[in-house]
């Protein structure tokens, strides 16, 4: 493929001959490897590339976005043809247009650290060599597996976006994955399972294969014997890498089209506590080597570090460019980047520790929230403290509340902040929730 | 100057004439001009990806040059449009064009797999090379020469897609939203949606065997806002399937904004439930989806090839009530689980996983029924040519049973009538299963009651399948839009269920 940029800029040039007044174009070109390892053996080898081109096209206050992955001028031009065409049959809009300019960033030179020039000099055999050190470590880890698959991938991507009113960026990034799920035999006809895959920017920060292979199944043999127990009112823990199921229920209410389509329970709530003072959420880009870590959004926008919940007060929606002059708000962004949270000083063992009767959620299993109300039930899997110990595995029980109530019920959060996501979240301490089981 | 134009939707060309199809060379146009309306043949299918017999046969070569037992190729094109309305303008629409081949190399149960976008005889054969490499010897394989397999139709369709305007489909979006605020003065805010995508596959297997099928996808929406007394409730309905433009006609349309209004006007006057296990009657309809997480998954064979189902060792023994027959069925008219051959060129079947109560047949895929030595069952399904193929569903329902609705709610005491559902999950090792109820009701002596809503049921597969107490005669299969999502890849099925008791189950709610 030619170089990107020109590429998305012809794009632009000729959407416009043909009758669009703005557009904007983002080229991607993707890398990945995958690999499965199982028994001693290659279970998948993947490996491909993929390219793909969007356009979004404003003409006479009208929208619309297209995406291909055929990049061949002698394609795209019918292409951009008929978008443009097509557009025209749309409802005018009077807040379709592209981002006013000064929300467009002014310095790119900052380095995110977010790509690993090591990547190219990365063999595959390197690569199969990680998986099957993981599985060793998996089957390792206990005479009671039933099964353990270890993984390993990577991709490499670049992304180049341009717009007609003067923006012009570049994102390239690298993303590595490693580890492993298992299954064991509880002996009474379950197979209890679990998994940990880490996820980094940069090769040679990946745990190693002991702690990658071993971690899911410690995991999975700790569910073993697990049950439902009564139905009722307990405190809970959920470990850090299980909290982001339950930020769903905060962050799609947040969100400018939310708000805007009066289906968000944080409507008019600016300003207001709508969580415990222990609860601080902060959208930061800048984030060192961060998995969503970024100079600005899709559409744009210039990054900037925004504090969303502050010690309980809503401060900040994610407030898109559509939405934002829809609703007369100024912009933020319409998505996330690193999410992080004021952690405590206790780690999970302290906190586990300090428990008179509660119970610790490893992982939410299925269940939704009702962002319109706040109202939401999950599943749950994890296991029964009392008196500061581990006593039983626990299944088979819901979770159920209402956002509104249940963030102000956070009581502490741990000093664990989850590395392996955007979702930077500790483990929290929740007092007082309803939980059904028998 | 828009009056002028062409009529055509968005992107995919209209192809209403060969004048047409030769302005837009090649793109959109699915096989060198011909109308979409015209069925296509095997030809057509190779001159849509600029191959012949003898590129794919060297190709093919290529892939099982280091020792290969076996190769497939999956070219794919598809074609995707949407449309939709907000605050009653239709202000926004989407199209997608994807291309591309997918090419796998097995070697016993390991797969080699790559792909391309670039359809070039260069191209593929570097990804039949990065395929080849599951395997590492020397020997090399020719593929057998090529003979065209057949496939029924388990979509026909009046009107396709492809022929259907953009201005054609926005007066369907302003009609539905008139309809949705005439239907209810509460209702504040309405969204609609309209989807549509044309998929053409084309397989050849180093079997010998090549096959293409085209396959359509349709799907309407509404989602309603509703406000009273200060309170703001959200719900919606959708209808989807392989069909046409035909399907849009007034008594779907009419029942889908009636479904969407009067299932958000109930939630005003919803209530949690009590904590804790109870009956639960499942509406006929969309309760399917109880099947396919306590069951359907865990039937998926190559979670027992590795044996960590919790359904590995149950087959042949009674798992239900012997009026208990479960289904997963790739052949249901028009549904959105029907495929007319699966993605690994297998036919599909009716499979029965449960018969008389008893548990049968896992579903297959080209590794695990080699691996059971037995026949495919059609259940070799990928989200695209990016993806491999594995044990997937396709309309996954229980045959009619012995009881009727009205008997089976004036059995309950004290239970809860689950309706409408928005998702659902399962561990398939220790068969928890969940899905999360959008509206019901509570059952008292035997009358529903008052509504509730938001809710989530856990239970075990194994056991809730032995709790299925009564079956009703009212089967049907669901028209939503589901899609089942399994190692990182969606793809579209439906499911089905008689009114159904369950004799205890846990259901999200308050203590009291």
């Amino acid at each position: 493929m030619k170089n990107k940029a020109d590429l998305a800029k012809w794009v632009i040039e000729y959407a416009q001959k043909h009758g669009a007044d703005q557009v904007s174009v983002s080229v991607t070109n993707q890398r990945q490897v995958e690999i499965k390892y199982r028994e001693k053996k290659l279970e998948k080898l993947q490996e491909s590339t993929q390219n793909g081109l969007t356009v979004r096209i404003y003409l006479d206050s009208r929208y619309s976005a297209h995406s291909t992955n055929d990049l061949r001028r002698e394609t795209l031009e019918p292409f951009i043809r008929e978008a443009v065409a097509g557009t025209k049959y749309l409802s005018r809009d009077e807040y379709r247009s592209l981002p006013e300019p000064n929300y467009y960033p002014v310095n790119m030179e900052n380095d995110l650290k977010i790509f690993d020039p090591a990547y190219e000099t990365i063999q595959t055999k390197q690569r199969i060599k990680i998986a099957a050190g993981i599985e060793k470590a998996a089957m390792a880890a206990s005479t009671d597996i039933i099964s353990a698959t270890a993984g390993y991938s990577d991709r490499i991507s670049d992304i180049v976006r341009v717009h007609s009113n003067g923006f012009e960026g570049r994102v390239r990034g690298t993303v590595f994955s490693a580890g492993a799920e298992a299954t064991v035999d509880d002996h009474e006809g379950g197979r209890p399972e679990d998994y940990f895959y880490a996820r980094t920017r940069f090769f040679n920060e990946l745990p190693d294969a002991q702690e990658l292979g071993s971690v899911p199944v410690h995991r999975a043999m700790k569910k073993i014997g697990q049950k439902k127990i009564d139905s009722g009112e307990y405190d809970m823990i959920v470990e850090n890498r299980a909290v982001s199921r339950l930020l769903g229920t905060l962050l799609r209410a947040m969100s400018g089209s939310a708000l805007q389509q009066k289906r968000s329970w944080l409507d008019g709530m600016l300003g207001q506590k709508i969580a415990s003072e222990q609860f601080s959420m902060i959208d930061n880009p800048f984030l060192e080597k961060g998995l969503g870590s970024r100079l600005f959004d899709g559409e744009g926008l210039a990054a900037r570090q925004r504090p969303m919940v502050q010690n309980g007060v809503l401060k900040n929606y994610y407030i898109d460019n559509y939405y934002g002059k829809k609703l007369g708000m100024e912009l933020t962004s319409g998505s996330s980047s690193n999410t992080m949270f004021k952690v405590g000083d206790k780690s999970l063992e302290q906190m586990i520790k300090a428990q008179k009767r509660a119970l610790l959620v490893n992982s939410f299993i299925g269940g939704n929230s009702n962002s319109t109300t706040g109202d939401f039930s999950f599943g749950i899997v994890g296991l029964l403290i009392e008196n500061g110990e581990i006593v039983q595995p626990v299944n088979e029980m819901n979770i159920s509340g209402n956002a509104k109530e249940f963030w102000q019920q956070l009581v502490a959060t741990a000093n664990d902040p989850y590395p392996y996501s955007s979702l930077r979240t500790p483990s929290m301490l929740f007092q007082n929730v309803q939980f059904s089981g028998i | 100057m828009q009056n002028k134009m062409d009529r055509r939707t968005f992107i995919q060309h209209t192809s209403k004439g060969m004048a047409a199809a030769a302005v837009l060379p090649g793109f959109f146009d699915h096989s060198g001009g011909a109308p979409a309306t015209k069925e296509k043949s095997l030809n057509d299918y190779y001159n849509m990806f600029g191959v012949d017999e003898k590129t794919v046969r060297e190709v093919m070569s290529t892939a099982l040059s280091r020792g290969g037992d076996y190769c497939d190729l999956y070219f794919e094109r598809s074609i995707y449009n949407s449309a939709a309305l907000e605050d009653n303008l239709v202000n926004r629409a989407y199209s997608d064009i994807d291309f591309g081949v997918g090419i796998r190399v097995l070697k016993g149960d390991q797969t080699g797999y790559s792909f391309t976008e670039e359809i070039t005889p260069k191209a593929m054969k570097l990804a039949a090379k990065t395929a080849a490499n599951i395997a590492d010897s020397n020997k090399s394989a020719d593929s057998a020469g090529l003979l065209y397999h057949p496939v029924p139709n388990y979509y026909p369709v009046k009107r396709k897609w492809q022929d259907v305007t953009i201005d054609e489909r926005i007066p369907v979006l302003k009609d539905i939203n008139e309809r949705a605020f005439a239907a209810d003065s509460r209702v504040i805010k309405a969204t609609v949606s309209f989807s549509s995508s044309s998929k053409y596959v084309l397989m050849v297997t180093s079997e010998g065997k090549v096959t293409f099928d085209e396959r359509p996808m349709g799907r309407v929406g509404v989602s309603v806002i509703a406000e009273q007394n200060g309170r703001r409730e959200q719900n919606g309905y959708s209808i989807s399937g392989r069909y046409g433009m035909e399907y849009l006609d007034e008594n779907n349309i009419a029942r889908m904004v009636k479904e969407a209004v009067s299932k958000t006007m109930v939630l005003f006057d919803a209530v949690k439930p009590e904590a804790g296990e109870m009956p639960v009657v499942l509406a006929a309809g969309s309760s399917g989806i109880l099947l396919h997480e306590a069951i359907g998954h865990g039937m998926e064979a190559d979670f027992n090839r590795k044996k960590v189902s919790i359904f590995s060792d149950k087959i042949d023994k009674p798992v239900a009530e012997n009026f208990v027959n479960i289904v997963d069925d790739g052949t249901n008219p028009n549904a959105r689980g029907s495929i007319n051959i699966d993605d690994e060129a297998n036919d599909v079947e009716k499979t029965y996983l449960v018969k008389n109560g008893i548990l049968r047949t896992y579903l297959h895929d080209r590794i695990s029924a080699n691996y059971y030595n037995v026949k495919p069952t059609g259940n070799g399904r990928r989200e695209s040519f990016r993806h491999v193929p594995m044990p997937r569903m396709r309309n996954t329902y229980m045959l009619p049973g012995p009881h009727t609705k009205a008997e089976i709610i004036a059995g309950v005491k004290n239970g809860l009538y689950a309706e409408s559902f928005t998702n659902g999950e399962v561990f398939i090792g220790a068969g928890d299963f969940t899905f999360y109820v959008k509206s019901g009701y509570l059952i008292k002596d035997g009358q529903l009651t008052q509504p509730v809503k938001d809710i989530n049921i856990i239970g075990n597969g194994p056991d809730v399948l032995k709790d299925i107490t009564m079956v009703a005669d009212d089967f049907r299969i669901d028209e939503g839009s589901w899609t089942c999502g399994k190692n990182g890849q969606g793809v579209p099925v439906s499911l089905g269920l008689p009114t159904v008791k369950v004799s205890k189950i846990t259901v999200g709610g308050v203590n009291s």
